[in-house]
């Protein structure tokens, strides 16, 4: 695909805006403002904004725990975000879910979530809404190489060929399951085990948003045409440790600052972008100026909103009881 | 109106809900029964056809078999529940639940509340529960103790076909995740039930009859040894009122009260075993609200606290019955 200006600028403002929401909340949560577990997409953006491109409001997403990359990708509001995971009333959810349960049903993000491998599933019947609504949508299920291991994932591996669904799913290897290594935990291949369902696979460098674009985009097309599911492997590299507070000592010396200045999904695509003229420094610098006023006004706003109530307490636990 | 089986009443209600509302889809281990065989389809309609018939009438598109892979065909149904279906998913036997709990109780329960009251995730999932088969340790436990505990799912346990196919049709038509607890002893018990849809609300307990001596409370099956020993009884002068909860969550603490009120002494029959129990749930329940209307301690009767056993001989002493509840009675009245 030809990429025009905006379209460059709606790329890199994506990615850049998930980077900054998770920067900040690194300094937020080490500030002790934020409550919880939290866990950090930086490093990863690419993936999500390269996949989530394609997707519009029929298409349904479900996530991780890693999963605030997921929503912003998918055109979830950033200041909701923000107050939810500040805890508070007026966030995305109430101040009842928190970083690891964020959804917007309404875009098509079905949660991050606290279970690792509890989205496949989920989005197995999300597509097959689509498929007997005829709505032309897609489903896409994140899960990371620790929930690539997950029965539920091989369970919906299978069941989504076997039902012939328009899924997408998506392995986003970061190295790390948790602490331990991605080379120990997974046995064979991505790629094997996708072949192994008898679907198409395929891997992908996960710093480059233009790669994950073109991916995604033939994994989107064959799931949209009623082709059927198939999996991407996504190679990438997280910026900070499994949650907030993780020292990382599993990981080797100075991989991260390499990582950073190697592996930078950010600087690859500022890098690309200028040298082959399509955008200057200036028109990034000046998406980096609106996102970074974005970020602050949403910490500023978060921190002065208020706290749910004790009467919030018990809402929502049903429609009716 | 006709007489129908427990297993009749159900697949008229979920065949009526599905002529009426195209968003209504079954899926399940053998719903349909022969799937990608060279024999014919629907053979089976479920592993004990509660769910046959309705392929030929609805077709592949609407009733669909599901590898045995119930993590990813319960959670499908969780999110096509959410995403605008109302998915009726059969989890064969409940004790099953091992192999797929967290897309119920994690998943499904939760999405209201994690997402603020932004989510609608109206899922039945049917599951075949209860004692009396020699299925042995694995296919026969009741297990509806557990899922009543979590907040998010509502929980039915119908006792006859009448009360089956109106608890169906509301199950069906609430927009909360609801577990359907089919007893699957009961498939071939019969009695009246009417032709047209009716719906029976949920927390509402069915009084099946009064009495001023002892309130027995009893759960699915146990309603009918719960009424049979009230005949025992009451031809001994002993007069009770049984109570069906129907539903365990919500659950109609209120009624149970009045009858606890009235009669001041309290049987509860319950297949499940007994620790964390509907049965030491109705316990704490009336020793909290109405310690002072009781004049004889609270009976429970349920299996001990072991696994369902196969051997007919065990199995037999091991489940509840009527007997049991008799002796039960007499000894609160003692």
């Amino acid at each position: 695909m030809q990429f025009n200006r905006d379209d460059l600028i709606k790329a890199y403002r994506g990615m850049r805006t998930i980077r900054d929401f998770e920067e900040r909340v690194h300094e937020e949560f080490s500030a002790g403002k934020i409550p919880g577990f939290v866990h950090l997409y930086a490093g990863e953006e690419a993936s999500a904004v390269g996949i989530c491109w394609h997707l519009d409001n029929r298409d349904k997403i479900a996530s991780t725990h890693r999963g605030h990359g997921h929503c912003i990708a998918k055109g979830v509001d950033v200041k909701g975000m923000m107050k939810e995971i500040y805890g508070r009333r007026d966030g995305l959810c109430g101040g009842k879910g928190g970083s690891m349960h964020i959804a917007d049903l309404s875009k098509g993000m079905m949660g991050a979530n606290g279970i690792v491998g509890g989205g496949p599933p989920l989005i197995c019947g999300a597509a097959m809404t689509a498929k007997y609504k005829k709505t032309g949508g897609v489903a896409v299920a994140f899960v990371g190489d620790g929930g690539s291991n997950q029965g539920t994932t091989l369970e919906s591996y299978n069941l989504a060929n076997v039902w012939k669904l328009p899924v997408i799913f998506v392995v986003e290897d970061n190295g790390y399951a948790e602490a331990t290594s991605a080379k120990w935990s997974v046995a064979g291949s991505q790629l094997d085990r996708a072949k192994g369902f008898g679907m198409p696979g395929v891997e992908v460098d996960g710093h480059d948003f233009f790669a994950v674009h073109d991916a995604a985009q033939e994994a989107i097309d064959r799931a949209r045409n009623g082709d059927g599911p198939s999996l991407m492997h996504v190679r990438l590299n997280r910026f900070f440790g499994h949650f907030e507070g993780d020292a990382m000592t599993y990981r080797g010396e100075g991989e991260i600052q390499r990582v950073r200045d190697e592996q930078d999904s950010l600087k690859i695509f500022r890098t690309r972008v200028t040298e082959m003229a399509l955008l200057d420094h200036e028109q990034l610098d000046a998406v980096d100026t609106e996102v970074a006023h974005l970020i602050d006004e949403a910490v500023s706003e978060s921190e002065s909103a208020p706290p749910p109530t004790e009467a919030d307490l018990q809402t929502d636990v049903y429609v009716a009881y | 109106m006709a007489k129908k089986s427990y297993r009749q009443a159900i697949n008229e209600a979920i065949a009526q809900e599905m002529r009426r509302d195209e968003n209504v889809l079954v899926w399940g281990e053998d719903n349909v029964g022969g799937a990608g065989g060279d024999g014919e389809q629907d053979a089976w309609g479920g592993v004990l056809g509660v769910t046959k018939g309705l392929y030929p009438e609805f077709g592949s598109e609407r009733v669909l078999d599901t590898p045995i892979s119930e993590s990813a065909f319960i959670g499908a149904a969780v999110g096509a529940a959410a995403t605008g279906l109302r998915p009726v998913a059969e989890l064969m036997f409940v004790d099953f639940m091992g192999v797929c709990f967290d897309q119920i109780f994690n998943q499904a329960a939760k999405f209201r509340y994690m997402f603020g009251g932004n989510a609608v995730t109206p899922i039945v999932v049917r599951t075949m529960y209860g004692g009396g088969f020699r299925a042995a340790s694995q296919h026969s436990q009741c297990l509806y103790p557990m899922f009543t505990h979590v907040p998010g799912l509502k929980v039915v346990v119908p006792s006859s076909p009448y009360e089956a196919k109106g608890l169906m049709i509301q199950a069906i038509r609430d927009d909360d995740p609801v577990m359907f607890f089919e007893h699957k002893v009961m498939y071939d018990d019969e009695e009246e039930v009417p032709d047209d849809p009716y719906t029976i609300p949920f927390g509402e307990a069915n009084l099946t009859r009064e009495g001023d001596d002892v309130t027995i409370v009893a759960f699915g099956r146990m309603v009918g040894f719960a009424n049979q020993a009230a005949d025992t009884l009451d031809k001994e002068g002993i007069s009770c009122t049984v109570l069906d909860p129907r539903t365990t969550s919500p659950f109609d603490t209120e009624t149970i009260l009045e009858c606890v009120e009235e009669t001041g002494r309290l049987v509860i029959v319950d297949e499940a075993n007994p620790r964390c129990s509907m049965a030491s749930d109705v316990s704490g329940l009336v020793a909290q609200e109405a310690f002072k209307a009781l004049k004889a301690p609270i009976r429970m009767v349920t299996p001990p606290h072991t696994p369902v056993p196969f051997a007919p001989e065990l199995e037999d002493a091991y489940l509840p019955n009527a007997d049991k509840i008799v002796a039960a009675v007499r000894t609160a009245m003692a």
